[in-house]
């Protein structure tokens, strides 16, 4: 990269920019209580919120990783009427506010929801308020954030390599695990971090369509949200850890993963 | 019975600061000329109804009135004030949050009960899981949701199953009463402990059980103007309409109570 001088009025207009960012992360770390910060770490609220998230986010990014790659394939491999729409539809969520996102969960899979009628009535399955239904809401958010990043990865492979395998005879199946996989796998990879992530901070759907309860829906986001009115100190320290890891990610990816966007 | 509610505004609105103001305002309301501007309100989310209907009220005798409101739980709220948010009024489900703006002195005189408020337990319309009252709520069959107990409503619900000697276990704790009202009128929970006020704002959304005297607890809602307010006239104004019988009057509508 080319590194040259800014004009005066674009250093300035970024400088505003950068501050509009890092000042309520300056609040944050000002109003931290540090001397205390590992006794409200480790209060018992907080410790389930810290297990209960770490279970949701990741076992939200298992079930994005399971049906968002086939998904990219498709959207990558496959012409077929509608294919935009269809994307449009999956991708939705990542700028839907995710109260609505919840409702929507709601009338779908909730007890008197669409589908969630048959499934309480025909297998005893009820969703909301259960760790299954915040991991549910959690991959509802966070899962499109893989399908692109996967999608691009896709898109941007060489395919000769594919085609070589299948003219000497690989199986599509053999093709796809040898060959399709590993050369994706950085795309794979970033796009499960940044689901994982996403999945790690959702608030709104969770608290909506799962509900609150300490150990059983009750994340991280919702803990902070909470303890804000008893607790602000655990409220903080939360956040701190939400945002620490938060950017850890980032910079730990840089432009390395994240040219798919 | 709306009609002479208006009417009666101005004049009630001119007595009720002169004659029962609960506090020494700096800014006492002293011509009958009509209230103008506009105030946010911040008010416990259960006074959803009957604050918006009250501000509509206002408006009829004094068009130039305009209120925002910001409902949420009282907890939440207070903690909004004392963070800066640009309140002009503070209505509280309970006293302890009312204090907290109290302890920061961002109240401009002391705060004044200005109503109260009982528990029922909201149920689906017709009562299907025929819940008769508390002790109900602890059987495994009933789908319980209750406000988080760092709410007022949460913490009311909670007092009242201590005094029926109830352990009953919620599959969640919302972040406010009209959340937990939701949660029972969408079908999601089979019961929710709220106020009787959130009860009979959705009529065949949800039907109320009643809570026997010995196990009930009355909420007694404080009122406030904040300190900093931009329009203290106006502010007051809404307080000492609220106090007088005509607010009084609506809020009864509502199904609250004389503090």
């Amino acid at each position: 990269m080319r590194s040259e001088r800014p004009p005066n009025l674009f250093a300035f207009l970024a400088a505003v920019g950068v501050a509009f960012f890092v000042l309520p992360l300056v609040g944050l770390l000002y109003r931290a209580p540090w001397e205390t910060a590992l006794g409200d770490l480790t209060t018992p609220e907080a410790l389930t919120a810290l297990r209960l998230s770490f279970v949701v986010s990741l076992a939200a990014t298992a079930l994005a990783l399971l049906l968002g790659v086939p998904l990219a394939w498709v959207y990558a491999r496959v012409a077929f009427r509608g294919r935009d729409i269809v994307r449009a539809l999956t991708t939705l969520p990542m700028i839907l506010p995710p109260v609505v996102g919840g409702v929507a969960l709601l009338f779908a899979f909730g007890r008197r929801g669409l589908f969630g009628q048959a499934l309480d009535t025909m297998f005893g399955i009820r969703l909301p308020f259960t760790t299954a239904g915040a991991i549910l809401a959690a991959t509802f958010v966070a899962m499109p954030f893989l399908v692109l990043t996967v999608e691009a990865g896709l898109r941007s492979m060489d395919r000769r390599y594919e085609d070589a395998a299948r003219t000497l005879g690989a199986s599509r199946w053999l093709v796809f695990r040898r060959v399709t996989l590993p050369l994706i796998a950085p795309s794979v990879f970033a796009g499960a971090v940044l689901c994982w992530a996403r999945a790690l901070g959702e608030f709104g759907a969770t608290i909506t369509f799962a509900g609150n309860l300490p150990g059983t829906t009750q994340t991280l986001p919702l803990a902070v949200y909470i303890a804000l009115e008893t607790r602000p100190e655990v409220a903080i320290m939360l956040s701190l850890v939400l945002l620490a890891v938060s950017l850890a990610i980032l910079v730990a990816m840089r432009d390395r993963y994240l040219r798919a966007f | 019975m709306r009609g002479a509610t208006a009417l009666g505004l101005v004049a009630t609105l001119v007595l009720g600061a002169c004659a029962t103001s609960p506090s020494s305002s700096p800014t006492p309301i002293t011509s009958s000329a009509p209230l103008v501007g506009s105030i946010t309100v911040f008010a416990g989310s259960s006074l959803t109804d009957a604050f918006k209907n009250a501000g509509t009220e206002i408006t009829k005798t004094n068009p130039d009135a305009r209120f925002t409101f910001n409902f949420g739980s009282s907890s939440t709220l207070a903690t909004q004030i004392t963070n800066g948010a640009p309140a002009d009024v503070f209505a509280s489900a309970d006293d302890a949050n009312m204090q907290k703006i109290v302890d920061a002195k961002l109240t401009d005189g002391a705060a004044a009960p200005f109503v109260s408020n009982r528990l029922q337990i909201a149920v689906a319309p017709g009562n299907p899981r025929r819940i008769a009252g508390l002790t109900d709520l602890a059987r495994p069959d009933v789908v319980l949701v209750l406000a988080a107990p760092t709410v007022p409503a949460g913490k009311y619900a909670l007092e009242a199953l201590t005094k029926a000697g109830v352990a009953a276990k919620p599959v969640s704790q919302e972040v406010d009463v009209r959340a937990v009202l939701n949660k029972v009128s969408l079908g999601e929970a089979d019961a929710g402990i709220v106020y009787v006020t959130d009860v009979r704002s959705a009529p065949g959304r949800v039907t109320g059980v009643d809570i026997p005297e010995q196990q009930q607890v009355i909420a007694r809602y404080p009122i406030a103007v904040v300190t900093d307010s931009k329009n203290t006239r106006l502010a007051r104004g809404f307080v000492d309409y609220l106090l007088s019988p005509a607010g009084q009057s609506v809020l009864a509508e509502f199904g609250f109570s004389k503090p």
